[in-house]
C-alpha cells in the first residue's frame, strides 16, 4: 500500500480541482500537464496516486493487461469518498478484469454495435423533434437540461434496456444522488434504492418473459451456475442505467454551451452538416465530460518513460489533459470543428474521452449518435437559441465528478 | 508497390466499431457485433485509413502485415 506516512504527501498536487471554464480542465491540471506526462497527486484520504496527462502514456497504460480495473481489490484506489461505497466495489463490466469482463461485455455487444445504433437513429430524431416542438410551445425561458438534454438519453436507455420511462424522475434523481454524492453513505443509499428498484423490475420480467429490451432478454439467460447469475444481471442493469443517461445528457448541455460560446464554430457546423460527426468528436475531446478516462491499479511493476509504477500503486488517467497533449492535438485548447481535416494522425478522433483498452465505453456509438441528433435538431429547430444567463452564472458541477450543469436556462 | 494485408482477431475484439467507422470499405461487424474484415488485401488508397483504424482499435485486435494472415 502506498504512502504509509500521509504527511509526506502534503506537498503534492491535490486531486480533484474544479474547472474555471465549463469546457476547459481546471487551471491546476493545465499547470500539471505542462510539467510532463506522469505526476504524483494527493487524494482526499491523504494517499497519493499517479495522474497521467500524456496521451501515449495513457494509451499504453489503459491497454496494459497488468493494470487492473477490479474495484473489489484491497489496493484499488478510492479516488473520491463516494467511491468507497460498497455499491461501487464490484460494479459490472467496468469494475472487472478478464475473463469475467469479457463474458459480460460480449452479452451486450450486439445491442450497442454500430449497426444497431444506426438503426435506432430515426427514432431518436423523432424524439428530439418532439422535444423541440414542446419547448417552442412552452416558450422561453426553458431549462435545456430538463426539457431536452436529459430526456433524450433517458428515453433512449429506458427503451433499450426495457426500463419504464414513467419511472424516469426516480432513476434520474437517484443516479445524480449516486454519482454526485459527497460521502460513501449518501452514495450507498442512492445506489441501494436503484438496486431495489431494478431487483423489482427484473422480478417482473422473470414472471412475464418475452418483454422488450436488453434486460428482458438477459433475464431469460440467467443461470446461477453459468456466465450470468441474477446478481450479475442486477449489477449490469445498474451500470447500464447509470452509465446510459447522465454522461450523455451533460455532454449535450455542455456541448450546446461550447457551441454557443464559439459562434464561428457553430456557423461552420451550420454551413456544412457533413462536419457534424467530426464536430461531435471534437466536442467530446474538448469537453471531456467525465474528466477521467479510467482508474486502475498496477498488478506488477511497470516501467514507463523512465518512471516505475510499482505493483499496488494506483493510476488515474485524466481525459481532459490527455485530450490536450499538444504532441497529438495541435492548438489543444482551441475548439475546431475542422480538426479532423487533413487526415493522418492529427485527427480529433483519438481523444480518450471514452477511455482506451478493453474498457473503452460500451455505449460510445450510441452516445455519438445521440449527440449528433441532439445538436443538429436543436439548432435547426431553434436557430436563434441563446443562454438565458451569463456563462459565469451557470450552476456547474464540481471537480472529480461527471462534469456538467445543474440547470441551463435558454432563451430565443 | 507492396500490397498491405489486414487481419482482425475476434477473440480480442470488444465491438467498439472504431474500425468500421473509420473504414467501412474494409471492416464490418457481424451479428454479435464482432469485427469482420471484408477485404484482407487493402487497396493502396485505403492504406492510411486502415492504419488509422488499427491505431484507434482500443483492444488492438487489428494486425497489418505484408502478406495474408495465417489465422
Amino acid at each position: 500500500m502506498n504512502a504509509p506516512s500521509t504527511t509526506a504527501n502534503e506537498d503534492l498536487f491535490a486531486y480533484p480541482q474544479d474547472r474555471a471554464c465549463p469546457w476547459q480542465p481546471s487551471p491546476g491540471y493545465q499547470d500539471l500537464g505542462r510539467q510532463g506526462p506522469l505526476h504524483r497527486v494527493r487524494l482526499w484520504d491523504g494517499r497519493w496516486i499517479w495522474m497521467v496527462t500524456g496521451h501515449s502514456q495513457a494509451r499504453r497504460l489503459l491497454a496494459d493487461p497488468r493494470m487492473s480495473a477490479d474495484r473489489s481489490r484491497d489496493d484499488f484506489p478510492s479516488v473520491l469518498p463516494r467511491l468507497d461505497a460498497p455499491i461501487f466495489k464490484p460494479i459490472a463490466i467496468i469494475g472487472f478484469d478478464p475473463p469475467v469482463h469479457d463474458v459480460h461485455r460480449r452479452l451486450l455487444a450486439p445491442d450497442f454495435s454500430l449497426k444497431q445504433v444506426r438503426a435506432m437513429r430515426p427514432h431518436v430524431e423523432d424524439l428530439a423533434r418532439r422535444l423541440v416542438a414542446d419547448m417552442l410551445r412552452e416558450g422561453p425561458p426553458v431549462d435545456l437540461v430538463e426539457a431536452y438534454a436529459l430526456p433524450i438519453p433517458s428515453m433512449v436507455i429506458s427503451e433499450l434496456l426495457g426500463v419504464p420511462y414513467d419511472d424516469h424522475e426516480f432513476f434520474e434523481a437517484k443516479t445524480v444522488g449516486l454519482l454526485q454524492a459527497k460521502s460513501a453513505e449518501d452514495a450507498e443509499r442512492a445506489g441501494r434504492e436503484l438496486w431495489d428498484y431494478l431487483d423489482g423490475l427484473i422480478t417482473r420480467k422473470e414472471h412475464e418473459p418475452g418483454g422488450a429490451g436488453v434486460l428482458s432478454r438477459l433475464a431469460s439467460e440467467v443461470d446461477e451456475d453459468g456466465d450470468l447469475t441474477r446478481e450479475d444481471l442486477l449489477r449490469i442493469a445498474l451500470a447500464l442505467l447509470i452509465g446510459g443517461h447522465d454522461t450523455t445528457s451533460q455532454m449535450i448541455a455542455l456541448g450546446v454551451v461550447t457551441l454557443l460560446e464559439h459562434p464561428d464554430q457553430l456557423a461552420a457546423l451550420r454551413a456544412d452538416p457533413g462536419v457534424l460527426p467530426a464536430a461531435v468528436d471534437e466536442l467530446l475531446r474538448l469537453v471531456s465530460i467525465t474528466d477521467v478516462s479510467g482508474v486502475r491499479v498496477a498488478t506488477e511493476d511497470i516501467e514507463i518513460d523512465g518512471e516505475v509504477i510499482r505493483a499496488g500503486e494506483g493510476v488515474l488517467v485524466s481525459s481532459s489533459m490527455t485530450n490536450r497533449d499538444s504532441g497529438v492535438f495541435p492548438r489543444p485548447y482551441e475548439f475546431d470543428v475542422h480538426r479532423t481535416r487533413g487526415g493522418n494522425a492529427a485527427s480529433g478522433r483519438q481523444h480518450l474521452t471514452f477511455g482506451f483498452g478493453i474498457h473503452q465505453c460500451l455505449g460510445q456509438n450510441l452516445a455519438r449518435m445521440e449527440l449528433e441528433v441532439a445538436f443538429s435538431i436543436l439548432f435547426e429547430g431553434i436557430p436563434d437559441l441563446r443562454l438565458g444567463v451569463p456563462l459565469e452564472a451557470l450552476p456547474t458541477r464540481s471537480g472529480g465528478t461527471m462534469q456538467g450543469v445543474h440547470t441551463m436556462p435558454i432563451e430565443w | 508497390m507492396t500490397a498491405v494485408w489486414v487481419s482482425a482477431d475476434q477473440e480480442r475484439c470488444i465491438s467498439g466499431g472504431r474500425c468500421m467507422a473509420a473504414t467501412s470499405e474494409v471492416f464490418d461487424q457481424d451479428e454479435d457485433g464482432l469485427v469482420v474484415v471484408l477485404t484482407p488485401q487493402v487497396a493502396p488508397e485505403l492504406e492510411d485509413r486502415v492504419r488509422k483504424a488499427a491505431y484507434l482499435c482500443p483492444s488492438r485486435a487489428i494486425r497489418i502485415g505484408d502478406g495474408p494472415s495465417e489465422g
